[in-house]
């Protein structure tokens, strides 16, 4: 909300020498937060004056035009130029040279002089063109910022101004004024008025508000009339939450209005501080008593109205042509304003165009109504029509403001624009119940944290325009009508609390009870988290939304299996309209972009969340606000959401250190990405399995799969396949690896079991089996370590051979095997005999052959 | 560079040995003192190991005059053996003594020699390991974090896909109210299955009231989302925390003291804030919070930081709380806002985009 300082002024006390943002200043201690300021002499400064066009000599040019080569008088006859620098005439007559064709000698115009400078920095300097030294400007509405018309140069007179020469012409047309524009919370529609924020003004700086509603005096309608008004039938067949969708309609009737008028200066330079175009004096006036009282109006042409008005819901298949000319289909839950040729506008959103204020409307009949929130709110909606009326309807309107809301237009049409208003006046529907709050007396207090005296909690609660009744411990608070906001005890909290000032509440630090410190998991995280970190790679965190290739290719193990995942309604980009099912399509598009930047060895992890659906998607219907569902409901809430594991990736690519002198860099490798998921389960304490594995988004001859003890699978590691890799424009060889992290937590021992040390000595025995090629090491290193028994300490393969001595498709398998005792000092014997096992087992599984 | 190690002997074949002397009267004081005399010049002009061992060789070696000597007693009348051994055995043991203290000498310049020429640039050394980095919104969210567990708090959790009703309903949004507008939400396919992606981690704190026994006090970290398009100072994905306490008389006071405290903890005792009234449909009082930033970069400053309150009766209701018996306060703060202006990040691109240069120059650090 923009409010224009002089407005403002009228209803409360500003100091004369206050800027916008003294204004903001004060506003923001109760709540209205500053956003902005708009001060027309923030880009505009004079000399600016009023000038006499004496003469206009038309000039054809060779390019086709015709220029007016003009003398301009900007200092009265008989005057002395007061003014001196370069350009200005001392006779007080300055020659001009102007484009525009639509003024005549005689016509009192803006004068721009050299030395003034415009919007857009435009400078005014005299200058040498067709011919002539121009000497200043003769300015139109856009040139001088305060209208779009370029058409011709501004004519004072047809604003119905004749001021006197060399008069300022910057005062005239409202330009000193400024507007500070502020944020007003969804809560406050009260403020989206100048009465409002006046109001607030004076609650934060403790001086007098003049309620604007007060000035204007309805008339009295004469004791009969009020059924001669314009006849309004209010006919809600389908109330919202049981909410009538009008409970109020305004209308007057004046006839006889000038439509030629122009719109004083004053009201116009207003209405545009305040962020609205002046279109026409009618719509203007309309515009103006919203601003001004925040009752949204509507005016009919009268003439164009074909019997009485009902409002009422639309009826299927109902269509209206809105004032922006488009035809819409309306929704049965529209609430409509109608009269007999069908609807002619949507109730509190936008009117329709066969009704509307035109160039030649004489006789308008003002609606101020009162329509109910929700409604206003769907059909905004529906319509995808936000209006300056909807947006204060669905936030609430005083419903008691509308017939002085009504009046005040009667006044001005009457007065600006020579209207005659009819006597009658219509007026019909029910007030609402005043909303009433009990409020103990030390609730307050208790809230907030201040012991509030009797008078500040009356005071403040008065300030606001309630009423206040002290019963035995408690008062009783008759809420304003335009605070539709207030309807609990704990909104006149705030309200006690922000006028004696929050700057008041003291610091007291509760203490929480003893705490458990980090879950287990959360302590897992970070623990795998750091480790990564300390193991050379850098976190990063991307965006979620991936494309549905991408699911389809990292989400899912077999290629043209189509991975199910969680689509938005409303992506910012549709390509990327997909939640993501795994963490490396984001990884791999930072990787690219590092390599973009000439970064070309990384090793990037990131740890978030994934999106995998699987059966039932959220529930149809919500629970009611403001209490506790029923478990069952609770239930289906918790059930419709899909699962959301964390998973860990990470991505190498390039090499594992810079290039030195005497230091040859190692490429990352597909073992990079194994090494690098058994770091985060050896840091977990969970055995990895890992067997030759098949991913579509891996080397096919170099994935690992990766799984528990238990044989859940659990992630994948190795060599992202080449032509993925080539595709998306990163480095042949890059290595990847991506684990369900919430999978290994819980895989994790709750309490880790010491494990004896022996001190006995270690017996080692080395064995080469020859097995298969297809056979892998990791099978075979299995069985001899299950065959061997609870001996053997540990097993490590350290070679891998075939060629010369090893038969074709075969190849030779050299493993070191540790064999310690708890108990004793083992035996040769002892320890052969458990290598024989474990030779025995391999051979019985693999047919391997010792070498 | 020398082949030879530190402590080991030349494994070079030594020099020409010295012409051998006449073999010396083992009964001649003189002579004997003689060839010690030429033998110790020797050992003393040696330069280097390799010549010390050639003198050693020419002068206690099996051929050297004193050996000879020495060899001579045994031809000696007995009477004599036992003088001419008196005056060849000191003469030995002089000459030891002083080969091992030359040789000691020696070997300790070779030494020193070696190290001299194993001398490196250090300043030319390679980068072998990188350092790794975490992402500096995952190391202020845990710093965050651990400023509550230490006030006894604890930290909940909850899904970023989610339910309609634990986003806004419970918390107080009506249906068709603008708030709900307010918060440019992500909503996912069907609409009609009511799911989203959470705009703001309140769902934690209906979750944590539903699931724990009162009191709470929990922080709510997390991811949350809102479809504001990337730009300097807006991402459509970003971090928020919020923190919820219920218990018994919780006072818009209390929120105040943990909010200072916390500051404090953040920005150093000099921190402090401020409220001011604002409106969210959650709470009620509600405020907007300003920070004291002492360190602020052009000077200290207050700075808008978040949005805090007294829970609102109805969002106590949705949980099943009395709000006659309890009573709580709320507060949440954007991560990246305070990565912004506690770390004088100038742009949300840099927190987003994943330049390696971004992490790695905070480390494990905030």
């Amino acid at each position: 909300m923009r409010i224009p300082l002089s407005w403002l002024r009228e209803y409360a006390q500003v100091p004369a020498d206050a800027t916008a943002e003294d204004v903001m200043a004060e506003l923001v201690k109760v709540g209205l937060e500053e956003e902005d300021v708009h001060r027309p002499l923030d880009e505009l400064s004079g000399p600016i004056v009023v000038g006499q066009v004496l003469s206009a000599v038309k000039e054809p040019q060779s390019n086709g035009k015709t220029i007016n080569w003009c003398q301009v008088r900007v200092v009265p006859e008989g005057q002395e130029q007061t003014l001196a620098g370069d350009g200005i005439d001392p006779s007080g007559v300055q020659g001009i040279v102007c484009g525009a064709h639509n003024f005549e000698p005689g016509d009192k115009v803006v004068v721009t002089l050299p030395g003034a400078v415009l919007p857009g920095d435009f400078r005014i300097t005299p200058r040498q063109t067709y011919g002539h030294l121009s000497a200043g400007m003769i300015a139109s509405v856009r040139e001088l910022g305060i209208g779009d018309d370029h058409d011709g140069i501004l004519v004072l007179g047809r604003l119905g101004l004749d001021p006197e020469i060399g008069a300022d012409a910057l005062e005239l047309l409202g330009l000193y004024d400024e507007a500070a524009e502020i944020n007003v919370t969804p809560d406050r529609s009260y403020c989206f008025s100048i009465r409002g924020v006046a109001r607030e003004y004076a609650h934060a700086t403790g001086t007098k508000f003049t309620d604007p509603a007060d000035g204007v005096v309805v008339a009295a309608v004469p004791e009969g009339a009020a059924g001669e008004g314009y006849p309004v039938k209010i006919e809600d067949s389908a109330p919202i939450y049981g909410k009538p969708g009008c409970d109020r309609f305004v209308a007057r009737t004046v006839r006889g209005v000038d439509p030629t008028r122009p719109t004083p200066p004053w009201m116009a330079s207003r209405l545009r501080l305040a962020g609205m175009r002046s279109i026409s004096l009618v719509v203007d006036i309309s515009n103006y008593v919203m601003l001004e009282l925040g009752q949204p109006l509507h005016f009919y042409d009268q003439d164009k109205l074909q019997g009485p008005i009902v409002v009422r819901r639309a009826n299927p298949g109902e269509t209206l042509k809105t004032l922006d000319d488009k035809v819409r289909t309306l929704d049965a839950e529209d609430l409509l304003i109608t009269d007999d040729s069908g609807a002619i506008g949507i109730a509190g959103v936008m009117g329709g165009a066969a009704t509307e204020v035109s160039d030649s409307t004489v006789n308008v009949l003002i609606e101020a109504a009162h329509f109910e929130e929700v409604g206003i709110a769907r059909s905004r909606r529906r319509h995808k029509l936000p209006s300056e009326a909807s947006k204060r309807f669905e936030r609430g309107v005083d419903w008691q403001v509308a017939d002085e809301a009504a009046q005040r237009a009667v006044d001005l049409l009457t007065e600006l624009a020579g209207g005659t208003a009819d006597a009658a006046a219509t007026d019909v529907g029910t007030a609402p119940e005043p909303v009433v709050i009990e409020l103990p007396a030390g609730f307050a207090a208790e809230r907030i944290g201040i012991e509030f005296t009797e008078e500040q909690i009356v005071g403040s609660l008065e300030d606001l325009g309630a009423g206040v009744g002290k019963h035995e411990g408690s008062y009783t608070v008759t809420v304003p009508s335009w605070r539709q906001d207030l309807t609990i005890k704990e909104d006149l909290t705030e309200e006690i609390a922000r006028l004696v000032g929050y700057d008041k509440i003291p610091a007291t630090l509760p203490v929480a009870p003893p705490g458990r410190g980090l879950t287990r998991v959360q302590q897992q995280r970070r623990g795998v988290l750091q480790a990564l970190a300390d193991a050379g790679l850098v976190e990063v965190l991307s965006y979620p939304f991936v494309t549905k290739a991408d699911n389809d290719t990292f989400g899912v193990a077999e290629a043209g299996a189509g991975r199910s995942a969680v689509k938005l309604a409303n992506p910012l980009s549709d390509e990327h309209g997909y939640l993501r099912t795994s963490v490396l399509p984001g990884l791999l598009e930072t990787a690219r972009r590092n390599h973009s930047r000439g970064f070309r060895d990384l090793a990037l992890y990131e740890a978030g969340l994934v999106f995998l659906p699987d059966g039932q998607l959220g529930t149809s219907e919500l629970p009611p606000l403001g209490e506790l569902p029923p478990e069952e409901v609770l239930d289906q809430l918790y059930d419709g959401l899909p699962a959301q594991p964390l998973h860990l990736a990470a991505v190498f690519t390039g090499h594992d250190s810079p290039a030195g002198a005497g230091h040859t860099p190692r490429p990352w490798d597909w073992a990079d990405a194994l090494d690098g998921a058994r770091l985060v389960a050896d840091v977990l304490g969970v055995e990895l399995v890992v067997s030759q594995g098949a991913h579509q988004a891996f080397h096919p001859g170099r994935t690992a799969a990766l799984s528990l003890r238990s044989g859940q699978l659990v992630g994948y590691a190795g060599e992202l396949h080449p032509k993925l890799l080539s595709s998306r424009d990163l480095s042949a060889r890059t290595v990847a690896f991506e684990l369900d992290a919430d999978a290994l937590f819980d895989a994790a021992a709750d309490v880790v079991v010491a494990k004896h040390i022996s001190t006995y000595p270690l017996a080692t025995q080395d064995v080469a089996l020859v097995v298969d090629e297809a056979v892998t090491a990791g099978q075979v290193l299995e069985a001899l370590r299950e065959g061997a028994g609870e001996l053997l300490e540990d097993i490590a393969l350290f070679d891998v051979y075939s060629g010369s001595g090893i038969e074709e498709g075969r190849k030779s398998l050299a493993f070191g095997l540790r064999f310690r005792a708890n108990d004793r000092t083992l035996t040769a014997e002892e320890a052969s005999e458990a290598r024989a096992a474990a030779v025995a087992l391999a051979a019985e599984r693999f047919g391997a052959v010792q070498r | 560079m020398s082949e030879t190690t530190l402590g080991t002997a030349s494994p070079q074949p030594a020099g020409p040995a010295e012409p051998a002397l006449g073999v010396p009267d083992p009964l001649d004081e003189a002579a004997v003192g003689n060839a010690v005399n030429a033998a110790l010049a020797a050992f003393a002009a040696a330069g280097n190991l390799d010549q010390l061992k050639a003198a050693r060789i020419a002068h206690t070696g099996e051929k050297s005059p004193l050996s000879l000597a020495n060899r001579e007693i045994g031809k000696l009348a007995k009477q004599d053996k036992a003088a001419a051994g008196k005056i060849i055995g000191p003469a030995r043991g002089r000459l030891n003594q002083a080969l091992a203290a030359r040789t000691e000498e020696l070997e300790a310049a070779r030494d020193a020699q070696i190290l001299v020429e194993e001398a490196v640039d250090v300043t030319a050394a390679p980068r072998r390991r990188r350092a790794g980095a975490r992402h500096p919104l995952s190391t202020l969210q845990e710093r965050v974090g651990d400023i509550f567990v230490g006030m006894g708090w604890e930290i909940a959790e909850g899904p970023e896909l989610e339910s309609e009703w634990f986003n806004f309903d419970a918390l107080n949004f009506k249906p068709d109210h603008p708030a709900r507008e307010m918060q440019d939400t992500f909503f996912v396919e069907p609409p009609q299955a009511h799911l989203l992606l959470r705009t703001h981690t309140s769902p934690v704190q209906v979750r944590s009231m539903l699931e724990r026994d009162l009191p709470v006090y929990v922080l709510c970290p997390g991811k949350v989302f809102r479809t504001d398009e990337l730009d300097a100072t807006h991402t459509p994905v970003f971090h928020q925390f919020e923190g919820l306490a219920i218990d018994k008389g919780l006072s818009m006071a209390d929120l105040r003291g943990t909010l200072e405290h916390f500051a404090r903890q953040m920005f150093g005792a000099e921190a402090s804030i401020r409220l001011r009234p604002n409106y969210f449909p959650f709470t009620e009082p509600s405020a907007e919070l300003d920070i004291w930033h002492p360190g602020a970069k052009g000077g200290p400053q207050w700075i808008e930081w978040g949005g805090c309150g007294m829970v609102h009766p109805n969002v106590l209701r949705a949980a099943g709380i009395d709000p006659e018996v309890y009573s709580g306060f709320a507060f949440g703060m954007g991560i990246e806002r305070t990565l912004m202006f506690r770390n004088e990040v100038s742009d949300m691109h840099d927190m987003i985009e994943g330049d390696v240069r971004f992490s790695e120059h905070f480390g494990m650090e905030i």
